[in-house]
């Protein structure tokens, strides 16, 4: 690509970028969902502390890898809202009437609040970093030892923080607004991508589907689990 | 209905003299409709019936009345085209409508379609997009042989379902972000999928999108909402063959 300030002045450009972004989103999502279920591997946690240690031994990599998200994160979210700001410019009288014509409309609920479902997105993450990473809503910590040596027991941390009712509830929405947005934003992202012939489009938005509905229950199992099990 | 029984419609529709002045709804009773008119012959009575008042027709757009010109713009109870998908304002009948009915009609609405009169927008800017790069270059002289290029029967029809393209603008009028990336698609991605259209291949698409971007229309969000009002039916794949065309001109 020419240059990303290029890239950006161009509508085509841009939603390459929001694509490109969303997609890679998404693969972090499953691929922090994986690690998170290892809460559950039958041995008290242990498995998601040693999974824990070993994001941090990682050192500068998980650094670079952290960087990137962030990038990533911001610019997705840039895009998309200024995308949703330039409608009110490009018809600045609206319709007094409107409505979809169906049919293959993908104008729904989820696509529809895509500006919202994200701006949810964004505040959650700030505040979840803050939760679990920087332990700013709950400052006790916890110790266990794995192969003799002391380090923080995170598999507690999880499970304390999802003994608060007001915390699950919380969590339980921000799930389901994941789930929203990406019902339209996988969809979303293969069009913006170049993918599909005229016969494959419905089957793209299908898999969408699955991908955010498989995503948004995973996530939400952790959560209620724990709160309904009183531990992992 | 299929009886000749004349139907009675309220008619809201907007009139605005210029882009300079607001417009407003006007509200019309008729109750000397035939089900089985037009939706165009059916605003042809009502204006034989505002001047024989003596009081000034509305202004709508028409040419063919067969739905290829892509003239007839009126977005209609909120639906680009109105209730009916793949039909044209123009080939829609009263008939799909219920006696008693109100019938609201708007223009099409968008910064880059600027008001003219009534129900009549500039469409312009499709016209500069197609000079931007909707051509392809050929020999002028004798007329080349028609088989000279042979082209498989799939992908001539493949780029026949996008050259359907009438370039009414519906599209753009029911998109939620006035994005005119199907007709700006359509339009690459039938040169895309032939031969003849390779020499200009990556400068048209560049061209193109750029006077898109120009021209004032917003960015597409695959609503797929323009799909579903295209009078031919074209479909959002043309918008994903557009970004596939530009990444290749890019990368
Ligand atoms: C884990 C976080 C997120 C994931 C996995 C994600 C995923 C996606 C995906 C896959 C798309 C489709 C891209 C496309 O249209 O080509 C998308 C679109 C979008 N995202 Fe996100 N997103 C996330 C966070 C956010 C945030 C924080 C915001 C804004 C504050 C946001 C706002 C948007 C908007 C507005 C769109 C629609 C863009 C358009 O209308 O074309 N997203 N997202
Ligand atoms: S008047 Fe030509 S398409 Fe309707």
């Amino acid at each position: 690509m020419a240059s990303l300030t290029a890239a950006l002045q161009s509508s085509v450009g841009r939603k390459i970028l929001t694509g490109i972004t969303g997609i890679f989103l998404v693969i972090f999502l499953v691929v922090h969902l994986a690690g998170n279920l290892t809460l559950f591997a039958p041995d008290q946690g242990e498995s998601f502390n040693l999974y824990a240690q070993f994001l941090h031994d990682l050192g500068p990599l998980l650094w670079i890898a952290e960087i990137i998200l962030v990038v990533l994160f911001l610019l997705h979210a840039y895009i998309g809202i200024s995308i949703y700001l330039r409608r009110k410019k490009a018809r600045p009288e609206n319709y007094h009437l409107y409505k979809s014509q169906g049919g293959p409309s993908k104008q729904n609920f989820a696509s529809k609040s895509m500006a919202v479902t994200g701006v949810v997105l964004l505040i959650f993450v700030v505040l979840h970093i803050l939760h679990f990473k920087y332990q700013a809503f709950s400052p006790e910590t916890y110790y266990t030892t794995i192969n003799g040596e002391e380090v923080k027991d995170l598999t507690r941390h999880v499970v304390e923080a999802f003994q608060n009712i007001w915390v699950v509830l919380a969590y339980t929405f921000v799930m389901l607004m994941v789930g929203v947005h990406l019902k339209h934003g996988v969809w979303s992202a293969f069009i913006s991508l170049g993918a599909g012939n005229p016969k494959k489009t419905a089957v793209l938005y299908t898999i969408g589907t699955i991908v955010a509905v498989l995503l948004s229950l995973g996530f939400l199992f952790i959560p209620i689990y724990i709160y309904l099990n009183g531990g992992v | 209905m299929s009886n000749n029984e004349t139907m009675s419609l309220t008619l809201k529709i907007w009139r605005q003299k210029n882009q300079n002045t607001k417009g407003f709804f006007e509200e019309h009773k008729m109750d000397d409709v035939n089900p089985h008119m037009s939706f165009l012959e059916m605003l042809d009575l009502l204006n034989e019936h505002l001047m024989q008042d003596q009081k000034e027709p509305i202004e709508f757009d028409h040419d063919c009345r067969e739905g290829i010109c892509g003239s007839c713009n009126l977005v209609i109870n909120g639906v680009a085209h109105g209730p009916e998908m793949r039909t044209a304002a123009c080939q829609l009948h009263m008939r799909k409508f219920n006696d008693g009915d109100t019938i609201t009609i708007e223009p099409w609405r968008a910064e880059a379609f600027p008001m003219i009169k009534d129900l009549v927008v500039d469409r312009s800017a499709f016209d500069r997009i197609m000079s931007a790069g909707g051509y392809v270059s050929v020999g002028t002289g004798n007329a080349p042989d028609a088989n000279a290029i042979p082209i498989p029967k799939q992908q001539a029809d493949q780029a026949m379902d996008y050259a359907v393209c009438i370039g009414c603008g519906a599209c753009v009028a029911s998109c939620p972000n006035s994005s005119a990336s199907l007709f700006t698609g359509a339009k690459i991605s039938q040169f895309a999928n032939l031969p003849q259209g390779e020499p200009e291949r990556k400068r048209r698409v560049v061209a193109m999108v750029e006077q898109m971007e120009k021209e004032g229309f917003g960015d597409c969000s695959n609503y797929a909402e323009c799909e579903a009002v295209c009078p031919v039916g074209i479909s959002i794949s043309a918008i994903a063959e557009m970004r596939r065309e530009y990444m290749k001109a890019l990368i």
